[in-house]
C-alpha cells in the first residue's frame, strides 16, 4: 500500500497526459462525426438511387466490421501495402489516422440515428411549412431540426458514452492515450515497473468522465422537454 | 371575373385514378363546401390547389393569372411554386402546428421569414417585426385566443390548436383559404368552437373552400356546394338545391342519413 502511495504522483501525472490525448480524440471525433453523419444520413435518404445504395453499402461495411480492424487498416494499409505512408510518423501520425478512423466509424452510426430522427417527424410538419411559403432549407432549420435533435438526444447519449470508452481501441496503433499510459508502468517507465494497478486505475478516469457527460446530456434532454 | 377557376383537373397515383375532370369556379368572398364520402378525392383536390400534388392534367387560375397549366411547362417551374402557394392557405385536419413554437410564434414564423427577403429588411427590421407581431395578436384575438398566445401546442386543446392553425394560415393573407376536414380530429364539443370561427370568417367575406363531413355546416356556411364521388364532381350548385333536392341518385343516397336527422 505504501508503495502505491509513493508511486501515485508519478502515475497520476502520466495518466493525465494520456487522458488528455483520449479527450482530444473524443472531441475531434464528435466534431467530425456530427456533420459527416448528417451528410451520410441525407445520402442514404436520397431519391437518387445510386447514391443511396452506395451510402448504405458504406454504412453496412463500417458498422459490420470491428473498429479495431478499421483502425489497423487505415493506419497501416497506406504505408505497408501502397508504400505511401500518408500519416507521417510519430504521435501526430497516429493521432491523425485514429481521428479519421473514429470519425468515419462514428459518422456511420450517427447517420442511422439522424435518419431515424428525421423520418420520425410527421410529414405534416414539412407540408405545413411548404404551404406557408417556406423553402425546404428554411423548413429544415426552423421546423424539423429542433424536433430531430429532441428525438435523437437519448440514442446519441448512448453513442457518445460508448465513444469515450472506444477511444481505448486506439491503443492498438500505439496512440499514447490513457490505456497506453497505464500499461507503460507494467513494462517499466519513470522508475516504476511491474505495476499493474495504474492500468486498473484508468477505469476511474472513464467512469468520472462518463458521469459528467451523463449529467450534461440529461440536462439537455430536460431542456428540450418544453415541447412535445 | 372569378377569383379561382379550376379546369379539367386529373390526377392519378400509380394506376389509381384519384381525380377526373374536376372543374369549378369561385367568386371573391364566396364559400364553397365540398362533400362526399372518404376516398372521393376531396383532400387530393385541396392538395393540388396548394401545390402539394401536381395534377396530371388541367388548369388552375387565380384572379385571371394562370398558376398551373398542364399544357404549358412555363407554369410548372419548381422555383415559382413557392410564390404561387401564397395565393392559397391550407388548414389541415391534424393542425400540423410547429410544436417547438408558442401559438403566436407559429402565427408569425412564415411572415418573419418572408420579411427577410424584402430589400428593406435590414433598414426596417424593427418596424416589420412589430407589424407582424401586431397582426398575429389581432388574429389570435379574433380566434378567441388572446389569453393563449404564449402557450405551446401541447398545452392547448385540439380546438384551440386548430384555431391557431387558422390564424397561422390567415397571417399570410391568402386569396383563398382551404380547409381539409378541419374538425375531423375533434370531439363534438370542440368542433363547435372551430366551426364558429369559420362561420365568422364567412361573414367577413373570406373566400374559402371547405372540405367537411359536417353536413349542416356545409349547407349553412356555403354559397356553393360540390358533391364529389369516386374522383369526379357528380353534382354542384346552390346548397339548398343540392341538399334539398339533389339531382343525382348517388347524392340522394349519400345525404339520406343526414336528411333523416
Amino acid at each position: 500500500m505504501d508503495l502505491i502511495l509513493e508511486q501515485m504522483p508519478i502515475v497520476i501525472r502520466s495518466l493525465n497526459v494520456g487522458f488528455l490525448q483520449t479527450l482530444k480524440l473524443f472531441f475531434v471525433t464528435l466534431i467530425g462525426a456530427f456533420p459527416l453523419g448528417l451528410i451520410i444520413a441525407f445520402g442514404s435518404m436520397s431519391n437518387f438511387k445510386p447514391l443511396s445504395y452506395f451510402t448504405k453499402l458504406i454504412v453496412w461495411i463500417v458498422r459490420g466490421t470491428p473498429l479495431m480492424i478499421q483502425l489497423l487498416i487505415i493506419y497501416y494499409f497506406p504505408g505497408l501495402v501502397l508504400h505511401k505512408p500518408i500519416w507521417g510518423g510519430g504521435e501526430t501520425g497516429r493521432f491523425l489516422a485514429a481521428s479519421v478512423s473514429f470519425i468515419i466509424n462514428y459518422a456511420c452510426y450517427f447517420s442511422e440515428i439522424y435518419r431515424g430522427g428525421i423520418q420520425g417527424i410527421p410529414i405534416g410538419q414539412t407540408e405545413a411549412g411548404l404551404v406557408l411559403g417556406m423553402t425546404k432549407i428554411q423548413i429544415f432549420f426552423k421546423v424539423t431540426l429542433l424536433q430531430m435533435i429532441k428525438r435523437i438526444v437519448p440514442p446519441m447519449s448512448n453513442e457518445i458514452i460508448t465513444l469515450v470508452k472506444d477511444t481505448s481501441l486506439a491503443r492498438i496503433i500505439a496512440l499514447q492515450e490513457i490505456i497506453w499510459a497505464g500499461q507503460s508502468f507494467m513494462k517499466g517507465s519513470q522508475g516504476i515497473s511491474g505495476a499493474i494497478w495504474p492500468l486498473f486505475f484508468t477505469a476511474v478516469y472513464y467512469l468520472v468522465c462518463n458521469g459528467i457527460l451523463t449529467v450534461i446530456l440529461g440536462r439537455l434532454e430536460k431542456k428540450l422537454e418544453y415541447f412535445r | 371575373m372569378p377569383i379561382l377557376e379550376v379546369g379539367h383537373i386529373r390526377k392519378t397515383f400509380e394506376n389509381t385514378q384519384v381525380l377526373e375532370d374536376i372543374s369549378f369556379s369561385l367568386e371573391k368572398g364566396q364559400v364553397v363546401s365540398i362533400i362526399g364520402s372518404s376516398g372521393s378525392g376531396k383532400t387530393t383536390l385541396l392538395r393540388c390547389l396548394n401545390f402539394l400534388e401536381r395534377p396530371d392534367r388541367g388548369v388552375i387560375r387565380v384572379n385571371g393569372e394562370t398558376l398551373f397549366d398542364s399544357d404549358d411547362p412555363a407554369t410548372q417551374r419548381e422555383a415559382e411554386i413557392r410564390k404561387k402557394r401564397l395565393h392559397f392557405g391550407l388548414v389541415f385536419q391534424s393542425f400540423n402546428l410547429f410544436p417547438q413554437y408558442t401559438a403566436i410564434q407559429n402565427v408569425m414564423l412564415a411572415r418573419q421569414l418572408l420579411a427577410k427577403e424584402l430589400p428593406e429588411y435590414k433598414a426596417k427590421k424593427k418596424e416589420l417585426y412589430g407589424e407582424i407581431e401586431k397582426q398575429a395578436k389581432e388574429l389570435l384575438d379574433q380566434m378567441g385566443l388572446a389569453d393563449r398566445m404564449n402557450h405551446y401546442p401541447h398545452q392547448l386543446s385540439g380546438g384551440q390548436c386548430q384555431r391557431v392553425a387558422i390564424a397561422r394560415a390567415l397571417a399570410l393573407t391568402p386569396d383563398i383559404l382551404c380547409f381539409d376536414e378541419p374538425t375531423s380530429a375533434l370531439d363534438p364539443e370542440l368542433t363547435g368552437e372551430v366551426l364558429k370561427v369559420i362561420r365568422e370568417l364567412a361573414d367577413k367575406n373570406t373566400t374559402m373552400i371547405i372540405v367537411t363531413h359536417e353536413m349542416a355546416f356545409a349547407r349553412d356556411v356555403a354559397n356553393h356546394v360540390i358533391f364529389m364521388d369516386d374522383g369526379r364532381i357528380l353534382e354542384q350548385g346552390d346548397p339548398k338545391q343540392v341538399f334539398g333536392n339533389p339531382r343525382e341518385e348517388r347524392t340522394r343516397q349519400f345525404l339520406s342519413r343526414f336528411n333523416q336527422e
